[in-house]
């Protein structure tokens, strides 16, 4: 059998007076996958999350959970009908009732002897079985959303929202909390749309990352894909860094101010301006210490640990940046010669929008 | 939980109250006759004088005055009051004015009430009267020092500066007393009257025993008064250091107002109204005056001890219909004057 | 794109911009069924307002007292003096009694609510005939120092000083609940940020306790501006006076109804106003574990100091009018004249207390549901409709039984020209029914404002979480709403029931025939100076109003206890 998505956008569109916040979203989620949604603040991720949840209802499209249409012209299921469940930074949890009764508070309506076994199922899942009388207060920050999680699991709905999960907890939770929540949810097979603006989190977590800006979608695709083959610029410069240099394409050969960058195939006929994404760990340096002229020179050095971000100030005047091994400091004022690092084939962007054929003509 | 298991408890309660809210307070059986009363004072035992008297019935609501006008009005047609009964002039020549009232036509009625204190096209009849006069310390005040043919007046000359307590404007009897003025006077001397009181520092009680008060304690010289609230006073502290004077008894006559009643135009029972206004005029004034210290209307009846022990006076001949429509103008006079 | 309603990180205030702080709903469009009653509710309550509005726009053209400009003054002026009164005494008297502990504190806690039990009427008397020149107290001085002594105390400062007294308790309960309340990592932030007690109190719990602090002022103001009778004793003319002057002295209702419409203008002032502290801050804040405000000690000679402010702030506000009224109740039992507490008393106790719990129920219900409404979401319409239900409050009592009454005459007319034999008949004045309609319209207001401030403090996303956990609206308000808000929900109901308790205008003008109140009992006599037998009825009204504020702080020292965030 064909599973049926258990989450399906198509041009959704909702706006607040004026201001656009969601502009003809479309995305399929399949059961079980754990999808997140990037971008700065303000780019429609939380009001994606609210459609979903039913806590605004779109202006066009039509929204489906589990072959479910709970929003389209004609329809709106409120959110309590929905069988999506809410996680939030803050975790909201109920402060007047124990952990026990936050937990079953989902599961209204079940015989009582299912709704015990189902509580005690979820907190041992999330490794709370022993708090299950406590009140929200009395527990820690990481406890807390493990109760929250399990909270929104135990009526086993066809979607769990996440909304920013970890950023209240303190960094080195963090990193514990999530790896501990990513587990409950794969093992559960639940499917998942964490909202995020970390782009690291985004990347690691997600099976596929969606990222959006000024509320469209500008990529949905998987994290390797969106950190190596970015759609658009905004994709680019959002996920990693990136510098842009204006390149110019000849004979299939990619040429910018730091010279032949490398060939492109199919593009033989092709003679075009285009900008070329480079990503500091593409970048490679080599130290031209009796260079005197005007050429690409260290202007700033950051120290990272395992790695050493070092900024190049071209002739030009535009800065690329490059990651060595931590053993290469080259000082600031070092004369250098920049290059792509072999095999790299870089992103190209005509306009704002990557591209894999050459355009045509015009 | 613990809440909404009250709330909903309580939700019961409240629907079950109010339903059955009408029969638990509303009266089972209504009387004969029902009367809007802005007389409070002793009103209970008079209703039920006069129902042993004449064996018809009667509920009384007492209220405010203006209010209950009001609730007449609104009420419209449905309204089940027969009688307004109100303690001041100015509101029944208001319920007349706007309506309320239906002319009586009663010869009893004609006789028992003197013309100046009944409305010229009989709508309204006075029943028991007040008048409003000057009290003073004798320890401070030389009664020579008032002015005997025109005391209100006599009370703007500079001799009272800083010695002179009366109501504020919100009371009723200070604007009625100013309309007597201009009606007496004419608008120009009445302002300057009451010019008069201002420049002399006039300081305002709120209240007629807090006059009396001020006058036992010394902290003012003289006062106006309604005469029954000193007979009262006198009553429960007979050593007070305070005597009465009837005001302008060598000029026009010190100023009375009355308390009185109408018959309601949309009553279903006007003639068990107008036997109850007949009733209260003659038979019923001794009831009325009870114990409150009043004067009865009817010059046939007499005065209580305390309030005759200050012996006879000539009231304001003028009619108390004119109170009523020169109330509105005597608060404005009491505006322009900067009386508070 | 506005990221509405995400909440803010714990214990900061909103991390986020202005535009989603200030939305307090969960979600943009609401529930029609749900918004519906909120416009229900708006409209009820509005009617008799807007009828008195409505006849007194068919009268002539306004015909005010020239002296209205004056009167405008008088009213800022007063209202600025109490307003700064109540503040100064509610919120440090809160302050002293929540962070610290002295002797008698845990008595004082409630007893400083009991102001509140007092009618106006009573006390304007009560004061003057005590206080003022010729009263017993100058009295007495006058005997050692001699004649010259003698200052009168019917004036606008004093006026603003005995309502500032009898009415900063509002104050005072919103203040302490919010410092009760306040989550205390907050305070042990600003500790540690090395501000003192003081410090921490003035740069921080006072900052976040703005919204009740707001609510109560709010209140206070509504109060001043409908006073009739403590002004009036103290000579002070304010816009309300001009009401009654112009209705009952010139008998002229419809400009006495434009005047009342003047008077709302000042409350659409005062609410905005609170609007505008309010700000746009989030108050919300997430309590984490911490000590918090924990009550210092106090000792020695301060310990003392402290209970004798408390002390002086009560008797001056409470004990004097109440050993007053005493005074002259023994006086009245000395003599062998019969008690007032005979005959219709019995019956008119059993009123009070019917009429306060059904009001105080029912407006209490509708504010927790209108709360819980706006919560479920809807426009800014909606929000509108919820704000218009307060405006009774700032109505004088007799203007909203005059509106009651012409809003039935009104549906009686209506019901009979669709057809309906008889209409409504005399519903309104023939049962009980008006009078709590009125109460409704007049005391929503302060129910309203008490939930409001509770739902404030109640995260959106509890909201959101609920629903999507498969709450619906139903369950979401009694399982989560509901309890969330109670402490709201309790300080709601001590206001509204002791309001009503007291309550007269609306008594009197609506009452059916046989239908007393012990307020309205108290009046008459009082009316009448009668005040020896006033003063038993008097006390009886303080002591029944004192239940509910005792019954308030039972809760609050059970809920402290209990499972609060």
């Amino acid at each position: 059998m064909t599973a049926t998505p258990a989450l399906v956008l198509e041009g959704v569109s909702k706006s607040y007076g004026a201001v656009p916040a969601a502009c003809d979203v479309d995305l399929v989620v399949p059961s079980g996958e754990l999808v997140t949604l990037i971008g700065p603040s303000g780019c429609g991720k939380s009001t994606a999350l609210r459609l979903i949840a039913g806590l605004e209802r779109p202006d066009r499209g039509e929204i489906r959970i589990a072959g479910q249409t709970v929003a389209d012209g004609r329809t709106f299921v409120p959110p309590e009908r929905r069988r999506v469940g809410l996680v939030f930074q803050d975790h909201a949890l109920f402060p007047h009732l124990s952990v026990r009764r936050n937990v079953e508070f989902g599961l209204h309506g079940q015989p009582r002897a299912d709704r015990a076994a189902r509580v005690t199922q979820v907190l041992d899942l999330v490794r709370l079985g022993h708090l299950a009388d406590r009140y929200p207060h009395e527990l820690s920050g990481g406890e807390q959303q493990r109760v929250a999680l399990a909270r929104a699991l135990a009526p086993r709905p066809a979607v769990v929202l996440l909304d920013e999960p970890f950023s209240s907890l303190d960094e080195n939770l963090r990193a514990q909390v999530r790896a501990e929540l990513v587990g409950v949810l794969r093992e559960t097979g639940t499917t998942a749309v964490f909202v995020t603006h970390d782009q690291t989190e985004a990347l690691s977590i997600g099976d596929r990352v969606v990222v959006m800006t000024s509320g469209r979608i500008e990529q949905a695709d998987t994290p390797s894909r969106v950190f190596e083959q970015p759609a658009t610029r905004f994709v680019a410069s959002f996920m990693g860094d990136a510098d842009f240099l204006r390149a110019h394409v000849h004979r299939a050969l990619l040429t910018c101010e730091i010279g032949v960058v490398s060939t492109v195939p199919g593009w033989a006929d092709a003679e075009t301006d285009v900008d070329v994404v480079l990503r500091p760990h593409e970048v490679a340096l080599t130290a031209e210490p009796d260079r005197s002229d005007d050429g690409p020179a260290v202007v700033a050095v950051e120290y990272h640990g395992a790695f050493v971000l070092h900024t190049v100030r071209l002739g030009s005047g535009q800065t690329v940046r490059s990651w060595q091994p931590h053993s290469v400091r080259h000082p600031v004022g070092t004369p250098v010669r920049v290059s792509v690092v072999p095999g790299v084939t870089p992103t190209l962007l005509v306009g704002d929008t990557a591209v894999s054929s050459p355009p045509p003509r015009g | 939980m613990r809440k909404p298991a009250l709330l909903v408890s309580g939700l019961a309660m409240a629907t079950l109250v109010t339903a059955s809210g009408c029969s638990a307070f509303g009266s089972d059986e209504p009387a004969d006759l029902q009367v809007y009363s802005a007389r409070h004072y002793g009103a209970e035992e008079v209703f039920a004088q006069f129902t042993e008297d004449t064996g018809i019935t009667v509920d009384f609501l007492a209220g405010d005055d203006a209010e209950l006008l009001q609730r007449i009005r609104a009420e419209g047609e449905e309204s089940p009051a027969d009688v307004y009964m109100t303690v001041d002039a100015g509101n029944l020549w208001a319920a007349a004015d706007q309506g309320v009232l239906a002319a009586v036509d009663s010869p009893v009625l004609d006789e028992a009430v003197p013309k100046q204190y009944r409305d010229s096209q009989d709508r309204w009849f006075g029943l028991v009267m007040r008048a409003r006069t000057v009290i003073y310390n004798p320890d401070n005040v030389d009664p020579s020092e008032l002015d005997t043919e025109d005391t209100y007046a006599g009370l703007a000359d500079p001799t009272w500066d800083g010695r002179l307590c009366m109501r504020g404007t919100t009371g009723v009897y200070t604007a009625s007393l100013v309309a007597s003025l201009i009606d007496l006077h004419g608008r120009e001397k009445a302002l300057e009257i009451v010019e008069g009181w201002v420049a002399n520092d006039v300081r305002i009680e709120s209240n007629d025993v807090l006059l009396i008060d001020a006058v036992d304690a010394g902290t003012c010289d003289v006062a106006l008064v309604n005469h029954y609230y000193l007979a009262r006073e006198l009553e429960e502290r007979p050593d007070l250091d305070v005597e009465l004077m009837w005001a302008s008894q060598d000029g026009a006559g010190t100023h009375v107002n009355v308390s009185g009643a109408g018959v309601v135009e949309s009553s279903d029972n006007p003639e068990d109204a107008q036997a109850l206004m007949e009733w209260l005029a003659t038979d019923g004034q001794d009831d009325l005056v009870a114990g409150n210290q009043e004067f009865p209307v009817n010059a046939d009846v007499p005065a209580e001890d305390i309030a005759s022990g200050f012996g006879d006076f000539d009231p304001m001949p003028i009619d108390a219909e004119a109170y009523g429509s020169l109330n509105a103008e005597a608060i404005d006079l009491l505006a322009e004057a900067g009386y508070q | 794109m506005t990221q509405t309603a995400f909440p803010p990180p714990p214990t900061r205030l909103s991390a986020r911009g202005p535009a989603q702080a200030r939305i307090r709903r969960a979600s943009s469009r609401g529930r029609p069924g749900w918004s519906a009653f909120v416009v229900l509710v708006a409209v009820l309550v509005a009617a008799p307002v807007l009828g008195v509005l409505i006849d007194a726009g068919t009268g002539q053209a306004p015909d005010l007292p020239r002296n209205v400009g004056d009167m405008v003054l008088t009213t800022l002026l007063l209202m600025g003096g109490v307003g700064l009164g109540t503040l100064v005494l509610g919120v440090g008297l809160a302050w002293l009694v929540t962070a610290h502990t002295f002797p008698l504190r845990n008595v004082l806690v409630w007893l400083l609510v009991l102001p509140l039990a007092m009618p106006a009427y009573i006390l304007g008397f009560v004061f003057l005939s005590t206080l003022d020149a010729a009263g017993p107290v100058q009295s007495a001085v006058r005997g050692v120092v001699g004649d010259g002594f003698a200052f009168s105390l019917a004036t606008l400062p004093g006026c603003v000083v005995v309502m500032s007294l009898t009415l900063y308790p509002y104050v005072y309960l919103m203040a302490r609940a919010a410092f009760v309340e306040q989550a205390p990592t907050t305070y042990d932030a600003a500790r540690t940020l090395g501000a003192g007690r003081a410090r921490a109190f003035f740069r921080v719990l006072l900052p976040l306790a703005r919204p009740s602090v707001a609510a109560g002022l709010a209140l206070v103001m509504m109060e001043v501006l409908t006073d009739f009778a403590t002004v009036q004793y103290f000579n002070v003319q304010t816009v309300s006076v001009g009401v009654y002057l112009v209705w009952k002295g010139s008998f002229d209702f419809a400009s006495a109804a434009q005047l009342a419409s003047l008077v709302m203008l000042f409350a659409v002032a005062v609410l905005a106003g609170e609007r505008l502290m309010r700000g746009r801050s989030r108050f919300t804040q997430k309590g984490g574990r911490g000590s918090g405000l924990r009550p210092a000690p106090l000792t020695g000679a301060r310990a003392w100091l402290a209970t004798g402010v408390c002390l002086l702030a009560l008797g001056a506000s409470f004990f004097v009018p109440v050993l007053r009224l005493g005074a002259w109740a023994v006086e009245r039992a000395a003599s062998d004249r019969p008690s007032a507490l005979g005959g219709q008393f019995g019956e008119a106790f059993v009123n009070s207390v019917v009429v306060a719990v059904i009001a105080s129920l029912t407006c209490v219900t509708l504010a927790l549901v209108m709360g819980h409404a706006l919560r479920l979401g809807g426009g800014r319409s909606i929000r509108a409709a919820a704000q218009l239900t307060t405006f009774g409050y700032a109505v004088p009592g007799a203007v909203i039984g005059i509106g009651t009454l012409l809003t039935f005459a009104w549906a009686d007319r209506t019901l009979e020209a669709v057809g309906v034999p008889g209409g409504t008949g005399l519903l309104v004045t023939g049962s009980v029914l008006g009078i709590l309609y009125a109460y409704a319209v007049r005391f929503l207001g302060p129910a309203y404002q008490a939930v409001d401030a509770a739902y404030a403090s109640v995260p959106t996303t509890i909201t959101q979480s609920a629903l999507s956990l498969g709450a619906g609206p139903v369950r979401l308000l009694g399982r989560v709403h509901a309890p969330l808000v109670r402490s709201g929900v309790a300080v709601a109901l001590v206001l509204v029931a002791i309001d009503a308790i007291k309550e007269l205008p609306l008594v009197l003008l609506l009452r059916p025939f046989g239908f007393t109140t012990v307020s309205v009992s108290v009046y008459q006599l009082a009316k009448e100076n009668l005040w020896d037998q006033a003063a038993l009825p008097a006390l009886v009204i303080v002591a029944l109003a004192m239940v509910p504020v005792f019954l308030l702080f039972r809760q609050v020292r059970h809920g402290d206890r209990g499972s609060r965030p």
